[in-house]
């Protein structure tokens, strides 16, 4: 094989060079083409777009080319489509819950492997742990993180001001959160206490991990595929219970999946409000009265305090590329990782930075001080004790998961269900759903 | 009826050639390796299936949820149709009264069709929206009770239903404005003559003579709304909240394009076919013997 | 629906014409209350489009505004310039306008074909053909999307112009328009062109064509817009931005991470711009649009 592409390539050079005596002006070397395809919308889409620009700037031999392939669900399956048409492209941008699948896929190139064949140095260990740990096996790195978050926890300083609260002391535990949130609806400040983001991720996803509670067997679905959902037991129910009381007494007000829920807080009728810690920037831009975050609410005892989980999207090599292209995508990603890169990702779009010298960087710039809000996630992913519970989720069909999760919590938060009937119907459903997983990538 | 033909053994075949390759390729072929993965139990990248008999169907079939996404599916389309073909019967009988200005008011209908259902979708998520909605702010002032479909699963049915129907309407408008041009004016001049009133005249003679039209478009909205309209779902309610809005449709590409469930989503595909081509037939044994076509 | 109305249809259409004239009297008293059912009704109707537009031309803090505005603000150029430029929609519109313009050109023209053979031949197949290709219509686009795909993928039509509108040529509906229209032109007329001497291929260019075009202008209007709508499938098998059709360039306008804000102002202007075209070939063709639907009924 080797010789074949040796031949091949000097005839090329051979023919090249004939043509460039031949032909005046010559013509230029073209550049090796990576296709990078992604999810990012709006602005997002444009920090990408500005990105890839940069590294085409910085190099010559590489010309990434950047599309987006509709959102997550549709990016991932037109990539699949087109690998088995040997059209997939260098890169693809998979959201965190499709890890699994891209992992026992058996179509992808891991990234530390990659790294590893192209001897490119990278120093794994500056990475910041719960990030990597999500996407890891073994302690090796299989995907690239590239637009990660973490829920936190947002109030309206003012509204805490009018009610009488202190706007410098946001509430810590879920009793604070509910004793605020009579306050400010007895005083007519705001309609409602507080609402959600994506529930499953942050209410029920997160809410497992910060209390060291397992979301599933085998620790969370790192060690097998025979995995069982544990969301039905003392704690997850006793979470959904309270959040189902508050949601009739008018103190929780649910505003729908994924961002759905931003203007309850952003027009003020929510004096709080739990979203990934990316929504910062947007925030910023869009309210119109100041506010502040904290780290996520806790029970308090007999609860253990561990590190929240992360979210977003890692970019994941597919296999069966020339070896020439793998360079240029290993470039690419080490371009992605770099300190100086993901110093400027984290301040453009508000995801975080994925290395501790990144953040150390930051933080000598005077960063945090001047964005205090921007530390609130670091903070709450590198302070916490980070436990077998907290290193993230690795389930096949999350997708589909995560929307029976959230399924039931609209059946429990509308009072169709009772939490433990909603959580039990959620478990068997999705058990049913890891089974068929389990079976189907048999090897 | 015998129609007089031509005669020729080739070029028949020769005319149906094109339509009859694009059909083979670009819809038999695919379907039916799609509806071969009913079977298999496939791997989400689709590189190793197994052999499953009929495990996907059994497991539909011991599913509350499908069930109940069957439900919805009759509920859905049962709403949109009966929603836009009345509402457009109704319009159309008023664009076609002599007034002046009837140019105007017919454009004004018909346009809401141009509109595509992704389209559509983001404009009624908009003005739906529970947060900012211009329609929840307005009903606020009509009656303290919530209509807040993210929590109400019989408000986000009516909601979508209500959007689809919309966008269906000026397709439905035309037939009906076409059909309605052509009743004969003598017809109803007897009737003016008999003294029947403007709602016993409709009811007697127009729908009767619209009835063939009425037919073409009962079967080509169900067809729609069981088939193409998941746009304004995936849109507005994503299917929930619950399963309220999830129909077989949605739930099918929610299995297989989302979820990547090739297998569960084949056997869906076998089951939706089944049941609108039943309903076809049925429509047309039953529907064909009563619908006046003079 | 195969018997359904050759003889109604054939008077429909003589009927048309004749009785367009002496059917315009009754009303005016009854006018008033026409005018005002209709103008509330298109007042429901057309609402949530005027009502897109408006927010069109708002920033974002009129938007979310409350009470909401319902008369035009003063940010249309800003809004429709940066829609145009993010979702760079020139490129796109003129995409969607082959797609659209292709797909209803090729499906009048194959399905003109095949009815004409199924409705002015008797061949072996005949009934086989008719229904094979009415099925199609029972066919939803997500059970056969990987798999058309996958053929697309093998004829190396991907990202392509072919590969965005030759697969979704196929019309059960464009064929059975054809078809009933056939199926009321008098037999004699058949029989006339005989006489003459005319070919089957003379008689469809020479005879049925010229009739039937009111048809095919409605056809065309039917045709585009279900082109010019497509989503999924332009989404799967374009794979450059210069391929890229308008429908999912407004989708790029939307965030669906959940992790930013949606500018609902931009949203819409894109909105405009992307059904702005198939409105307008509503509004340019509607006269031959109805007529196209009388002539044929179904």
């Amino acid at each position: 094989m080797p010789q074949t592409k040796s031949y091949r390539w000097s005839t090329a050079t051979a023919l090249l060079l004939a043509s460039l005596l031949l032909l005046a002006p010559a013509p230029a070397f073209a550049k090796t083409e990576i296709h990078l395809w992604h999810a990012m919308t709006g602005q997002l889409g444009e920090s990408v777009n500005a990105l890839v620009k940069q590294f085409n700037e910085s190099q010559s031999e590489y010309e990434v080319k950047a599309l987006r392939k509709g959102n997550y669900s549709e990016t991932l399956t037109a990539a699949i489509a087109a690998y088995r048409q040997r059209q997939a492209p260098h890169i693809v941008q998979v959201f965190e819950v499709g890890t699994q699948t891209m992992m026992l896929s058996g179509a992808v190139l891991p990234v530390y492997q990659l790294m590893k064949e192209q001897e490119m140095a990278v120093d794994w260990k500056d990475f910041i742990a719960p990030v990597v740990g999500y996407y890891s096996k073994d302690g090796n790195l299989y995907s690239m993180p590239f637009n990660s978050s973490t829920p936190i926890f947002y109030y309206n300083k003012d509204a805490f001001q009018k009610a009488g609260l202190d706007p410098n002391k946001p509430p810590q535990t879920w009793k604070q959160v509910g004793e605020y949130s009579k306050k400010l609806i007895a005083s007519g400040t705001t309609k409602c206490g507080f609402s959600t983001a994506w529930p499953s991720w942050v209410q029920v996803e997160n809410m497992h991990a910060l209390h060291d509670q397992p979301f599933a067997t085998r620790r969370n679905g790192f060690d097998g595929l025979d995995v069982q959902l544990l969301i039905n037991r003392e704690f997850g129910v006793k979470h959904l219970n309270q959040l189902a009381a508050w949601q009739k007494e008018g103190i929780f007000s649910y505003g729908g999946r994924m961002g759905t829920a931003d203007p309850k807080f952003l027009s003020g009728d929510c004096g709080m409000y739990t979203h990934s810690s990316a929504l910062i920037g947007g925030f910023t831009k869009g309210a119109k009265f100041k506010w502040g975050t904290a780290q996520l609410p806790h029970y308090g005892a007999p609860y253990k305090k561990a590190t929240s989980i992360i979210g977003g999207a890692t970019l994941w090599v597919m296999k069966g590329k020339p070896a020439a292209e793998n360079r240029g995508t290993a470039r690419f990603l080490k371009f992605v990782s770099d300190t100086n890169q993901q110093m400027w990702w984290h301040v453009t779009t508000g995801y975080l930075a994925i290395s501790n010298s990144a953040v150390k960087n930051l933080e000598a710039a005077q960063h945090f001080k001047r964005n205090p809000d921007q530390f609130t996630a670091f903070a709450q992913l590198t302070k916490g004790t980070a436990t077998p519970n907290s290193q993230g989720l690795r389930l096949g069909n999350f997708v589909q998961i995560r929307d029976v999760i959230e399924s039931e919590m609209e059946n429990i938060f509308a009072g169709k269900k009772s939490a433990k009937q909603g959580l039990d119907d959620a478990v068997a459903k999705s058990n049913e759903i890891l089974k068929e997983f389990a079976a189907a990538n048999k090897p | 009826m015998q129609r007089t033909v031509f005669k020729s053994r080739w070029l028949p075949y020769l005319l149906v050639a094109p339509q009859l390759a694009v059909t083979v390729l670009f819809f038999f072929w695919p379907a039916v390796k799609s509806l071969q993965l009913s079977v298999y139990r496939v791997s989400p990248f689709g590189d190793r299936s197994t052999f499953v008999g009929l495990e996907n169907f059994t497991k539909l079939l011991a599913d509350p949820d499908y069930y109940a996404s069957v439900l919805n599916s009759f509920l859905f389309a049962g709403g949109v149709t009966g929603l836009s073909v009345l509402g457009s019967l109704v319009l159309a009988g008023l664009a076609t009264q002599k007034i002046r200005g009837l140019a105007v008011y017919r454009t004004l209908l018909l346009w809401p069709y141009g509109i595509a259902p992704a389209v559509a979708g983001i404009i009624f998520l908009f003005i739906f929206h529970p947060a900012y909605g211009i329609l929840p702010y307005l009903l606020s002032f009509v009656t303290a009770y919530e209509f807040n479909w993210l929590l109400k699963g019989w408000v986000a049915m009516t909601l979508v239903i209500v959007a689809t129907a919309w966008t269906h309407l000026g397709y439905n408008i035309a037939f009906y404005i076409a059909g309605l041009l052509a009743i004969p004016a003598s017809v109803m001049e007897a009737a003016d003559v008999d003294g029947a009133g403007p709602l016993r005249r409709f009811t007697a003679i127009v729908f009767p003579l619209v009835s063939p039209i009425t037919f073409y478009l009962v079967v080509l909205n169900m067809v729609f709304a069981f088939f193409e309209s998941f746009g304004v779902i995936d849109a507005v309610t994503k299917g929930g909240p619950g399963q309220a809005t999830e129909i077989m449709v949605y739930k099918l590409y929610k299995d297989g394009f989302i979820g990547l469930n090739l297998g569960s989503s084949g056997a869906q595909s076998v089951i939706l076919m089944a049941i609108v081509i039943g309903l076809t037939v049925l429509q047309f044994r039953f529907a064909e013997k009563k619908v006046t076509y003079r | 629906m195969s018997a359904v109305g050759t003889t109604q249809l054939e008077r429909a259409r003589v009927r048309v014409h004749a009785a367009d004239a002496p059917r315009r009297r009754r009303a005016r008293g009854g006018g008033l209350l026409v005018h005002t059912l209709l103008i509330a009704c298109i007042a429901v109707v057309v609402f949530p489009l005027y009502f897109a537009f408006i927010v069109s031309t708002q920033d974002l803090q009129q938007v979310v505004q409350r009470p909401p505005r319902l008369l035009p603000s003063t940010h249309l150029l800003d809004n429709y310039a940066e829609a145009w430029r993010r979702a760079s929609m020139g490129r796109m519109l003129f995409n969607s306008a082959v797609m659209a313009v292709t797909i209803a050109v090729g499906k009048i023209a194959i399905s003109m074909l095949s009815a004409f053979a199924i409705v002015y031949f008797n061949f072996r197949g005949r009934t086989l053909c008719f229904w094979m290709i009415f099925i199609t219509l029972m066919l939803p686009v997500p059970v056969r999307l990987m798999s058309t795909y996958e053929v697309i993928g093998t004829l190396g039509w991907l990202n392509s112009y072919e590969g965005l509108t030759i697969p979704l040529m196929a019309s059960a509906t464009a064929t059975f328009l054809f078809r009933q229209f056939y199926l009321t032109v008098p037999n004699e007329m058949v029989e006339a062109a005989q006489l003459d001497g005319a070919g089957p291929l003379r008689f469809l260019w020479g005879f049925l064509l010229p009739l039937s075009w009111a048809n095919i202008a409605a056809l065309f209007v039917v045709l585009f817009i279900f082109g010019w709508n497509q989503y999924l499938w332009p989404l799967m098998i374009t794979n450059t931005e210069a391929m890229r059709t308008v429908v999912i360039g407004l989708e790029q306008l939307i965030p669906r991470s959940g992790t930013e804000l949606p500018t609902w102002n931009l949203i819409m202007a894109g909105a405009m711009m992307a059904l702005l075209p198939p409105v307008a070939v509503i509004i340019f063709m509607q006269r031959w649009f109805v007529k196209g639907l009388v002539e044929s009924d179904k």
